[in-house]
């Protein structure tokens, strides 16, 4: 099992306050894992040191490269595609050109319609939408044109924060299964934040929880969606 | 141009390490010393020293106002010199016209802005960041053609003003013109700084600052948006008003083409030098516009104007975020060597 | 009648002045999402260096190009050391920084070209287009010019992969930056083109307004017009706007008595900001939906 991202020792900081406090975990190439917690405790946090997006200190290497001092735009042209909180969507943009943005960093040009095609076959309601504004389109339909973004990029990690957000069951559970096919079929490794736990417990095969900038439990998916002690304490069901 | 608070979906807390927009005043200690050091700074100086100290205060209240304006409630204005032009012409003509006395002229002064810039306000309220700019630039450059126009000549005295007498030390004080003239204005600058720093303390200050920070929610707490912007407009025009008033009394001298839109850019540079929204840095800015324009032309009479540029650009990268920031570094500098 | 028809088309011509100069501010504020007062100042020293290439004998088409080229880059150079500084700091910081520029622009411009008025050519010459006494070919090929400017901004960020980079990083430089964009060569590519044509703008307004180096200060004051009157995202808008303010211009000149060329700039702004009390967000641009 090749690790593909391993952060050590990461604390970040919001000003004069630090949110982090010396995190450390790793990704296994073609894993699926979720980053639980409650509010506040810096599951944003973490995905947004990885990307360089606020002030943090620590070791983080992306296939054995470190990530360090690296800027956001040239972190994401190494494979790691970030969908952020809110999702990040360019609205005054039409969603086929969001989809160009996903690849804007590629060299393969000619590729890149191809895989505009692709996307639409994995999402056909934004071949519908195509040409619109992608800010008129519905939460559901802008997280799966969120994620074909990131797709657009070929990316090896994708970051999701809480994709569930503001979205109704059945759709968070179409969105979640194709992001199982995305791992297993197109071999992307995914770290999802969710608030939702017991949603991202059945997809994902290894968990961390973090508490207070801290993780306080990491271990198999299912082991720890079975553990009752640990989803009282820290996962509230 | 966006508006002027960083909007929150981009903003990130991490860079910025400068303390809440809450804190509008200054310290207990630094505010008794800076009033000592001005209260006695003109018994050592020569007379134009002390005219130039009185501009800085007058141009202090000026920057104050439009602190309150553009720090407190978040509007942009481009055209503070309308009004202080209309304050300046307003004591001129009740003291040369109507023998008013030239302390009545300052409540007449601050009035009739008062209610120029409340009635400015309406209108404006459609407006913000960059179109507002537009709307406020456009009354700084009517306001010198305005004053010429040949149907109010008689009043004005058209494109060559008025002489306005300067008035001497009242019971019979032995002191100067100027230096009773000094005082005076210190001791209404130290009324308006009190004032606004009460106003901004208050509950309609607290409701006009968070119209600053984030109007949609305030107005969906129930902050009445057009009240509190157009009261900040008024109450900041009509400051701006007494100042002009002082300033015309000062100069002992009106003449549209002393206000024009160079003067509101002034205005606007001394707010951003001293810190925007940080009353206390007004000083500072009106030092900066009315010293380091002599220091340019000091270092270099043809390139005075780039000299001028090359020092604001100083200032601004040294403190981006004015006076206010200077302060910080000293106040955490002073503390630091009071431990060790 | 015949005045009304006679004045709004001389009013088209000498809005074409502002149609070029609203397009570059319209440029810049897409790359960087604000206003650069000192682009007047950057545009009138471009044309200074235009007439200087000529005056040592650079024929006028390689002069021009020339000027565009280094223009160019003069406006990355500017932005990159002297703006990336300020990236992090507040929005009013910058417009002082602008301020800043203009003085010094506009001094040093001063000092090695001095104030005295000088002669700029027209490659289009000046006798009546078309016979018309309203139009001389130099105003129609300005006109001529700024469509040809508009259509390939239009091209250039619609079709464009670094078109459509750039209108990202400007709405939404976060985001921009997740899918792999360098903002900050954005924002400078983008002074960079305004730059350009700010220039193109000076070199077609110096034959009819001659060179010195205030010559930009009621241009860019009506070109900011112009730019906010057609809504700060639309090019079209703006260069509808640029013939809009030439005509209010104009009329105003005309009709209203008593207003002399002092008064004119005022009224017009006025007139312009009524517009903006009843559309707020200029005649083509798009209301933004914010969300709390």
């Amino acid at each position: 099992m090749t690790i593909l991202l391993s952060v050590h020792d990461l604390r970040a900081y919001y000003g004069q306050v630090q949110a982090l406090h010396g995190l450390s975990f790793d990704l296994n190439e073609g894993s699926m894992t979720t980053l639980l917690g409650a509010n506040g405790a810096g599951k944003t946090t973490t995905l947004r040191a990885i990307c360089n997006m606020v002030r943090s200190t620590g070791a983080i290497q992306f296939e054995g490269k470190p990530l360090n001092g690296k800027s956001t735009e040239n972190i994401v042209r190494l494979g790691i595609a970030h969908v952020p909180q809110g999702r990040g969507t360019f609205t005054t943009l039409t969603v086929e050109e969001n989809l160009q943005l996903g690849a804007i960093s590629r060299k393969d040009i000619k590729a890149i319609s191809s895989d505009i095609e692709r996307m639409y076959a994995h999402f056909p309601v934004l071949k519908q939408r195509h040409t619109q504004q992608a800010g008129t389109l519905s939460g559901g339909e802008q997280q799966m044109l969120a994620v074909a973004r990131a797709l657009m990029l070929r990316p090896r990690l994708m970051l999701l924060d809480e994709p569930s957000f503001g979205l109704a069951p059945l759709v968070v559970r179409d969105l979640f299964n194709i992001l199982g096919k995305i791992n297993r079929e197109d071999k992307v490794s995914i770290l999802v934040v969710e608030q939702n736990a017991q949603l991202a417990l059945e997809i994902a095969d290894k968990a961390y929880v973090i508490e207070t900038g801290r993780i306080v439990m990491s271990g198999n998916a299912t082991e720890i969606a079975n553990d009752e002690s640990v989803r009282k304490s820290y996962l509230g069901y | 141009m966006s508006t002027i608070q960083e909007t929150a979906a981009e903003a990130h807390p991490a860079n910025i390490d400068v303390p809440s927009k809450k804190n509008m005043g200054l310290g207990r200690t630094a505010s008794w010393a800076m009033l000592i050091i001005l209260a006695l700074l003109p018994l050592f100086v020569r007379n134009f020293v002390i005219f130039q100290m009185t501009m800085l205060l007058i141009y202090a209240i000026a920057v104050l106002a439009l602190n309150i304006l553009t720090g407190g409630s978040g509007q942009f204005s481009l055209g503070q010199s309308a009004f202080y032009a209309i304050g300046a012409y307003t004591a001129a003509i009740l003291i040369e016209h109507g023998n008013v006395n030239y302390v009545l002229t300052l409540p007449a002064a601050g009035i009739v802005c008062f209610a120029v810039g409340f009635l400015f306000g309406f209108p404006a309220l459609r407006l913000s960041g960059i179109y507002l700019a537009l709307a406020t630039f456009a009354l700084a450059v009517a306001i010198p053609q305005l004053l010429k126009l040949g149907v109010i000549e008689h009043w004005t005295g058209g494109v060559q003003g008025l002489v306005v007498t300067k008035p001497d030390a009242p019971f019979g004080l032995p002191i100067s013109q100027d230096m009773w003239l000094y005082y005076f204005t210190l001791v209404v600058s130290l009324a308006i700084y009190i004032a606004s720093v009460n106003l901004l303390r208050s509950r309609s200050g607290r409701a006009m600052m968070a119209i600053r920070d984030n109007e949609i929610a305030a107005s969906a707490m129930g902050v009445d948006l057009s009240i509190y912007k157009t009261l900040a407009f008024g109450v900041s025009a009509g400051i701006t008003g007494v100042a002009g008033a002082l300033g015309a009394i000062a100069v002992q001298f009106v003449a549209p083409d002393s206000y024009t839109i160079q003067l509101a850019i002034a205005l606007f540079l001394g707010m951003v030098v001293g810190g925007v929204g940080w009353l206390p840095g007004s000083l500072a800015g009106a030092a900066f516009i009315v010293f380091v324009p002599n220091i340019a032309e000091g270092i270099s009479k043809g390139l005075s104007g780039a000299f001028f540029g090359v020092l604001l650009f100083v200032v601004i990268y040294l403190v981006p975020h004015g006076a206010r920031q200077g302060a910080i570094y000293a106040e955490t500098l002073f503390n630091k060597l009071k431990r060790s | 009648m015949e005045l009304l028809v006679n004045q709004v088309l001389a009013g088209i011509a000498t809005g074409a002045i502002y149609a070029c100069m609203a397009l570059a501010i319209v440029m810049i504020f897409q790359a960087i999402d604000h206003l650069n007062f000192a682009q007047g100042e950057m545009a009138m020293f471009s044309t200074f260096m235009a007439w200087q290439l000529m005056e040592w004998g650079v024929p006028y088409w390689w002069a021009f190009l020339l000027t565009l080229v280094i223009s160019f880059a003069g406006g990355v150079i500017i932005e990159r050391l002297l703006f990336k500084p300020l990236a992090k700091a507040p929005i009013l910081t910058n417009v002082a920084g602008f301020i800043a520029l203009f003085a010094i622009i506009n001094s040093v411009a001063g000092l090695i070209w001095d104030f005295t008025i000088k002669q700029f050519p027209t490659p289009f010459g000046s006798s009546p287009f078309l016979g018309s006494q309203l139009i001389s070919t130099h105003q129609a090929g300005m006109i001529g010019v700024t469509l040809a400017l508009l259509i390939a901004l239009f091209l250039f960020f619609r079709f464009t992969r670094i078109g459509l980079a750039m209108r990202a990083a400007a709405a939404m430089p976060e985001s921009a930056r997740l899918v792999g964009i360098n903002t900050g060569w954005m924002v400078a590519l983008g002074w960079g083109m305004a730059s350009a044509i700010g220039a193109i703008a000076g070199i077609l307004i110096a034959p009819v307004v001659f060179l010195e180096p205030n010559m930009m200060g009621g241009v860019l004051i009506y070109g900011f017009a112009a730019a906010v009157l057609g809504g700060l995202t639309s090019p079209l808008g703006a260069v509808l706007g640029g013939f809009l303010v030439g005509v209010f211009e104009n009329l105003v000149g005309t009709y209203i008595p008593g207003v002399g060329n002092e008064l004119k700039l005022p009224i017009a702004l006025a007139l312009i900001v009524t517009v903006l009390v009843v559309k707020p967000t200029g005649l083509m641009g798009h209301t933004v939906v914010k969300r709390v």
